[in-house]
This record gives C-alpha cells, structure tokens and sequence, in this order.
C-alpha cells in the first residue's frame, strides 16, 4: 500500500518531531510512504478566514501534489477536514475531488484502513488525557459528540490510545468543549482564545493528569502557549509520538 | 402597493424550493402510570398534587386556612366570590382560585385552562393560589396528544400550565413567585 | 456607523475577572441542563428533524401560511396588521395606541420588539412602556439592552440587581437574595400590570390554521399582559408561523429542553381570540426577513425558534459577555443574522467564532450555524470588508504557500517562518501572541529539512541519518 504524506505547514515549521513519528509509524506498519517533497499548506489559513482567492493557489497545490496517491494521510484533524468537506477555493475538477475524498486523518486511517490491533514497540506508563480536536469530532466524526446524547459512544483516537502499554486516560470535565485555538481567531481575538485555552487547562489539571495528548497539534501548540505563561507543568505529545513509542 | 402585497409578494416570488410537511408521530410509548409521571413531572416546576378523597371543601379549608377570598367554578367547593365577577382586574386579591381542568400532560406535568373554565384569562394570573380538579382519566401520555384537544382549535385563550409563575433570571436562580399564581396544586378526583 | 469591535468589547468582559467566572458558569450549566433533557428524550434527533422539516415547508410556503394564518385570525375577531420594516411596525403600534387613547403599555418579552427599538420610539411619543419580563426589566431599569435572548439579565449578579434595585426601588442592597428581589419586582409591577391602558406580547409561534399566538414564558407576564387590560397587541415575526396545532407540539418539546433544560415553561399560552369586549391587534412583521428568506446560504436562519442553546454552548459567547457583540441578537445566531442587516457595522462579527460546530449541533431546528458562520466571513472579504492588514497578511501568505520553493525558504528562515503563516502574519500589528501566549520556538531544522537530508528530496537516499 503507497500512502502520499502531508505534513501540515505548521506541524512542518514548529514540530517536525510530530512528522518523523507519523512517517515512522506507518512504516513501521507496512505501508510504503512518500512524501510529495514540493507540499506546502492545505489552504485553511486563508479559507478560514474569508480569503478564498488567496486560498486558491495553495489548495491546487496541494491538489497536483497528491491527486496521484489513493491514500492521502496527514497527522491533522483540522487540516483533513479543510481538505476533505471545505475544499471549495480551487477549481471543482476531478483531481479535486479525488483528494478530497481519499484523506485521511491518522487515527481514522489506523482504525478504519490499517484497522491495526495493537502497538508492541510502545509503552508510555503514565496518566494522561486525551484532546480531541473539534475537526476531528464535529468535521470528521472520529468521536461521539457531546451535544447528541444518542449517539452510541466511540472515539478512534481513544481506541488506538488505549491499546499502547501502560497508558491510563484520565477524563475531566467539558471534554469536547473547544480549546479556543480556531486559527487567525487566536490572534484576532487573543484574550479570548486564551481564556477558553486556560479554562481548559484548569479542567485538566484537575484530573490531575500532566500529559495532553493529541491528534490535532494546532490544539496543543495554542494550550502550550497558553500554558508557558501560567502553568509551567504540563507536556504536550502528538498522538503519532505515542503510539511509535517516541514519547517516554 | 400595500405592506401586506410588498409582503407577500416578497416571500411568494423569492423563498427557497418547496418542499414536503412531513407527518408528525404521536411518540407513544405506553407508559405504566401517568399518574406518577404526571405527579413528578409537577413537581419539577414545584406544582403540587394532592388527593383528598371525596370531600374537596374540607380539603381547602386545611390546605389554605388563612384564605378569605375564594373563588370556585366547580361544583365541589363553594367559595365567596362570584367567577362572573372576575373580568375586572380590581378584584385582584383572590386568595385562591378553584377551577376543574380538562386535560393534563403526564410528560410536563401540565394542565389545560381556557375561558371555559373561568373567567381564566385573567385567573390564571392573578390569583394568589390556584387549585385545579383533574380526571386521571383527563391525563394523557404526552405534549403531542394534548395538541388534538378541540380547545387548541377553538378556544379563545388556553393556556398549559405547568407550576407555579417563577422566574429564573436573576443570577439563574429559580424563584417563586414571580408575576403570576404563587402555587400550583392539582386534585385528582374523577 | 462604526463597525463593533467585538473583540475589544470581549476583552473588556474578560477583564472583569468576578463577572466573567459567573457568566461562563451560569451559561455553560444551561448547556449541561440541555444535554440532561435531551437524554431523556429518546425520539430527541426524530423531533429535532421533524422541527427543521416543519420550518423548512413553511418559510418555502410562506406566503400560503400568511394569508392563512391572517384569515384565521381575522375570523377569530383580531384585527391583523403588515409592517415592512422597523419602522412601520412601530408606527403602527403607536397609531393603534394613540386611537384608543393608550397612555401606558405593559409588554412581555419580545425580541423583535428590541430588534425595531419600539420603546424608545414610544417613549418619545408619550408613551410609558412597562417592560413585565424579569429579566427585561432589570435591563431597563438599568437602560442595557438584553445579554442573552432567553435571560436578558444573564450577566448580572444577583448582588448587581440588588444595588440595581436599591437604586431605582429604595430596596435592601445588602439582601442579594432573589426571592426577595423578584418579590419587589413583583410589588412594583402588578399595580403596573393592572393600571396599563394595553398590553403587548411577542410570539414564539403563530399557528396558521387556527390564528393563535403562542408564548412560552416562566413568569405568565405575558398572561398579565395579553389578558389583564382589554387592548392586546401581538408582534409577531413573519418566520414564526408553523401550520397547526399537531407541529406547535414538536417544538413545545424541543424549546424549553433547549433553553434551560426543563421540559417546558410553567406558562404556555395560546392567544387566538379578543378578550370579550376587547380587541386583539396583531402586526406581522418583515423587517428584512424576506431578504434572508431569499438568500439561499442564509435563509435556514430564518428556523430560528430563540432557544439560545447556541450561545449557551458557544465558548466565544461564553467568555466575551451578550453585549460584546453590540447587536439585538447574540452569540451564534446573532452572527449569521445580524450581518444582513449592517454589513459594515457588525463585519467583525463572523469572526469572533472558533467555528468549532458546537452551536449546529444543539440547534433544535438544525440550523448549520457554524457553516453560515463561515460563509459569512467569505462574503465579508467579496464586500470589501476585510482591514488592510488583514487583506496584506492573506496576501502574502496565499502568495508564499502556493509556491514551493518560497515556502521553504520562508520556513527555514526560523523567524522568517513565524511570518508565514497568517496567525502570524498578524501578530506584529496587535503583538498579540506575545501578551497571554508564547511563542512556539522554531526548531533546528524542519521537516522538509530532515527529510530532504536523511531520505533525499524524492525519498530514495539521504545524505546522513
């Protein structure tokens, strides 16, 4: 199976760690992967912000970089959501089309495509919580969400989580509220974003839990941020680390 | 043109593609008591019920004894204020007020009042205490078969009644009273 | 006029560390009581379906649903009225006032009344207008506009009432004890309620088939004010008439549970006929609904029943405070609605959302809340809406991620990287990610840079591991 990677832009800057993870992961898992070396962004960072003609260029990028791959993945649930139901800046063609409905988001391909059973070469004996990103809930249904009591409970990136060796989930309160990042929102709307980012920070350290894992690194750069300034103690991993065994 | 043909006209030519009304199911689920449910779900808002058996008058005397001003529309209880008289606001101080409801919802604990009742419209508000006789057999299962009640269709004002007026917008926190009835009791008597 | 600065009024709300806590706790536990009801509801998403199904037939017939809604009422003996905009319809009220020598109106809570600003209309014409909601109240007397569409005092204490109180009632402020401020509300008002000259309501619903207004209201001031002075006055919304009586049941149940999480208000009411001997007047109003009605992006706002489970669930809402987004209506769906009617004034708006679903998926009636949200933020860039700021950073970013070779540069640069990206390309004007957050520090080398070196650019070999 040959999977084209996409590293998101930030996750390429800021957090390269996060990529080699996700690259060692899948092979580790069988899967040949490349990695279309001219990528750049998805195109959210402008989309999201009402910019779709300045958001044009860089999805058509994205699009001649892996319209090849039957298998897209990239470690991002904010990003695959962008790509795969808010594509709408570049030209509807069918390349376009087929980018947007062969991406994955890690866990989903892990759980859904790989339907992998378990991570021997990881062991990570420690209490941590889990935050899932609201792409990956609402945009990607990777998760039950809260507001439709109804629904029968799942989450794949719980899943895949809670296969890895000594690993203990600790829950705590307004588990999918948002973390308040949202993109340029955090910078346009600053005291706000921060606010909702530390009250979240407050609800997990009362379970007591230091280490926030993630699939979505946009979540924990903003709470990381957040956490410099007024609570030094917490460690931020992309689930990619931890399940590759990179995190100790 | 008029408003009403600027109106019209606005919505008729420009509204979206039409499209079906779709059938609305009436949810049932056979519950066991309607009763009890009825009972809880009253209480939820803090209405009462009560089931003093046959003798409804010596009832009230002991539920509200410092009530001077009552007004009865049923034939069970005799009370000194004549229902005719209560369309005037003036006579606002009615201590308590006894009507017979046609129907209660066991899903809200709710009853229904029209003008049939009473002079209701304002009954329904004004009194301090409101005492309102109802059939378990008048309970039904939920909010969607109270709907099918003829006075949805044809009285001139009904109102569903669910507890006693309250009011939960200082602070979120719930009161009793607010603007309306102070208490709510529910008798059950065929 | 001015656009709101949305964000800046936030920050102001967050400032005020004492108020702010309150709020988010107080408006979140609605949330929590929300979800409690919805639980108990097995057929919940059926009914949530079938209120979006209703609306969606009606605002598509709107026309047939208005002209039979106004020929039941017309037979049950009230008198029905058309208003184009605001100001019709407050001319009309103070004309149907002024011809029966109207002198004090007491008025339940009604949004759409806020939306046409009446009072202050019909206070510059004379008239005294008793606002009889609780919640409403306290907002005039303190001469705010309401915070929140359900509780318009959301953002008061009760110690802030009980000072508000003894300001304007000669009131105990040290007794911050609800139950005795509603009991001087209620002392204050009922002599009100039974002296006014004509009483006004809103509408939650207005039922085609049979010509009723229905209100939905905890405190039965609508009851006081429909029914207690002999002139009624209705104003209701064009997009709140449902078919009948067998669909009004699917959103009673929904309403409330949404709102506050009790199953239903303690007073809900169906207004279809005059008081004997007195005269039911009802205004339908416009003011821009059809505008939205024929805008195929925005028109599911239009569903709206005014729950504002939206704005309870919105953690934007939540932490910025009901009047930080300077408009009539608040939160999520003040954002979709009230750009139609002032795209200048309120083009920040669509911004101040983290567009994290959370509102669509409590909306009752199955608005795609966050969707218009974010389209909404498109038309704001076609309208020439956005900041030159902003317009540069979105230029520049669109420029250097569309073009390979620039992106890398840009990215290897390090600091150069943090410029890139448009959180970034911002933060030098409001040097915003420095002032609660830190900077993520750019690592040694990036991805392209690790791969390119240890596996090659086309990933058959690298030049060390």
């Amino acid at each position: 199976m040959r999977v084209g990677l996409m590293i998101p832009c930030y996750i390429d800057m800021f957090y390269p760690q996060v990529g080699k993870s996700t690259l060692g992961l899948l092979e580790r898992l069988g899967v040949q992967v490349d990695y279309p070396f001219d990528q750049t962004c998805c195109g959210q960072p402008m989309a999201n912000s009402g910019a779709h003609i300045e958001a044009k260029a860089t999805e058509e990028l994205f699009v001649r970089n892996f319209s090849g791959y039957d298998y897209i993945v990239a470690p991002s649930g904010s990003c695959v959501h962008h790509i795969r139901n808010k594509f709408t800046a570049a030209d509807d063609t069918p390349e376009r089309r087929h980018v947007s409905s062969h991406t994955w988001d890690l866990p989903e391909f892990l759980c859904d495509v790989l339907k992998v059973g378990e991570f021997p070469w990881a062991r990570f004996p420690h209490e941590v919580v889990l935050h899932v990103s609201c792409s990956a809930i609402r945009g990607l249904g990777e998760q039950t969400m809260s507001e439709r009591p109804h629904d029968p409970w799942f989450s794949k990136p719980r899943s895949l989580l809670e296969k890895v060796d000594g690993v203990t989930i600790a829950d705590f309160d307004r588990p999918d509220e948002c973390c308040g990042f949202g993109g340029t929102f955090s910078v346009t709307e600053e005291a706000v974003a921060s606010a909702i980012g530390n009250d979240k920070l407050e609800h997990i350290g009362a379970s007591g839990a230091r280490y926030i894992v993630s699939p979505d690194m946009s979540c924990l750069m903003h709470l990381q941020g957040c956490a410099h300034r007024d609570r030094g103690d917490f460690h931020f991993l992309h689930l990619a680390e931890v399940l590759n065994g990179d995190a100790q | 043109m008029s408003a009403r043909d600027d109106i019209l006209g606005a919505v008729r030519e420009r509204g979206p593609a039409t499209r079906e009304l779709p059938r609305v199911p009436d949810f049932h689920s056979a519950p066991d008591d309607l009763v009890d449910l009825f009972t809880m779900a009253l209480a939820r808002l803090d209405g009462k019920v009560a089931q003093p058996g046959s003798d409804v008058q010596a009832w009230l005397a002991t539920a509200f004894p410092d009530a001077r001003q009552i007004c009865s529309a049923v034939p069970e209880v005799s009370g000194n204020v004549d229902p005719a008289g209560f369309s005037d606001p003036a006579t606002a101080d009615i201590d308590v007020t006894v009507v017979r409801t046609p129907l209660g919802i066991a899903e809200t604990g709710s009853i229904l009042l029209t003008e049939t009742e009473l002079a209701v419209t304002t009954a329904a508000v004004l009194a301090q205490h409101l005492v309102v006789l109802l059939d378990p057999a008048d309970i039904v299962e939920n909010v969607h078969f109270a709907y099918r009640h003829p006075a949805f269709q044809q009285a001139a004002y009904a109102v569903l009644l669910s507890g006693p007026s309250g009011s939960a917008d200082i602070g979120g926190v719930t009161v009793h009273p607010a603007q309306g009835v102070t208490t709510l009791t529910v008798v059950l008597l065929p | 006029m001015k656009a709101v600065d949305q964000a800046r009024n936030a920050l102001a709300f967050l400032e005020d560390e004492v108020h702010e806590r309150a709020f988010d706790t107080l408006i979140w536990g609605l949330r929590v009581r929300r979800d409690a009801a919805a639980r108990e509801v097995p057929e919940w998403e059926d009914l949530r379906t079938l209120a979006s199904q209703i609306k969606e037939h009606t605002l598509a017939n709107l026309a047939h649903y208005l002209e039979m809604f106004e020929a039941s009422a017309m037979r049950n003996g009230a008198t029905v009225h058309w208003a184009r905009d605001a100001h019709e319809h407050n001319q009309i009220v103070d004309d149907i006032l002024s011809s029966h020598g109207a002198r004090h109106l007491v008025k339940s809570k009604s949004m759409l009344t806020e939306e046409c600003e009446l009072r202050p209309f019909l206070q510059r014409r004379g008239v005294q207008v008793t606002e009889t909601d609780l919640g409403e109240r306290i907002q005039q007397l303190d001469d705010q506009p309401p915070t929140h569409i359900v509780g318009p005092a959301f953002q008061k204490t009760t110690k802030d009432v009980a000072d508000l109180f003894h300001r304007v009632y000669g009131s105990d402020p040290d007794r911050a004890d609800p139950v005795y401020l509603a009991q001087v509300m209620r002392d204050h008002t009922r002599p009100l309620f039974l002296s006014a000259d004509a009483g006004m309501t809103g509408a939650n619903f207005a039922v085609a088939q049979t010509g009723a207004v229905v209100t939905v209201t905890n405190e039965g001031n609508a009851d006081l004010s429909g029914n207690v002075p002999k002139l009624r006055i209705c104003s209701v919304g064009i997009e709140k008439i449902i078919p009948g009586p067998e669909e009004l049941a699917v959103f009673i149940r929904l309403l409330t549970r949404s709102a506050t999480g009790e199953r239903i208000t303690q007073y809900t009411s169906h207004f279809a006929k005059p008081r004997a001997g007195g005269e039911m007047h009802i205004v339908l109003v416009d003011n821009g609904r059809s505008d939205r009605l024929a805008d195929e992006r925005f028109w599911g706002s239009l569903k709206c029943i005014r729950c504002g489970a939206c704005m309870n669930t919105c953690p934007v809402y939540r932490r910025s405070g009901g009047l930080s987004y300077g408009a009539t209506y608040m939160g999520p769906i003040g954002i979709i609605m009230m750009p139609a009617t002032d795209i200048r004034r309120y083009r920040e708006l669509p911004f101040a959302s983290t567009i994290n679903g959370s509102c669509s998926n409590v909306c009752p009636v199955h608005i795609d809340i966050h969707d218009q949200i974010y389209q909404w933020r498109g038309v704001m860039n076609d309208h020439g809406q956005f900041s030159t700021t902003k317009k540069a950073a979105m230029k520049v970013a669109g420029a250097v991620l569309s073009q390979p070779g620039a992106y890398r540069a840009a990215a290897e640069s390090g600091v150069a990287a943090l410029k890139v990206l448009p959180h970034f390309a911002l933060y030098n004007r409001l040097n915003a990610w420095g002032r609660h957050r830190d900077v993520p520090e750019p690592p040694t080398e990036t991805f392209h840079q690790w791969y390119a070196r240890t596996r090659g650019r086309d990933g058959t070999g690298g030049t060390s591991l």
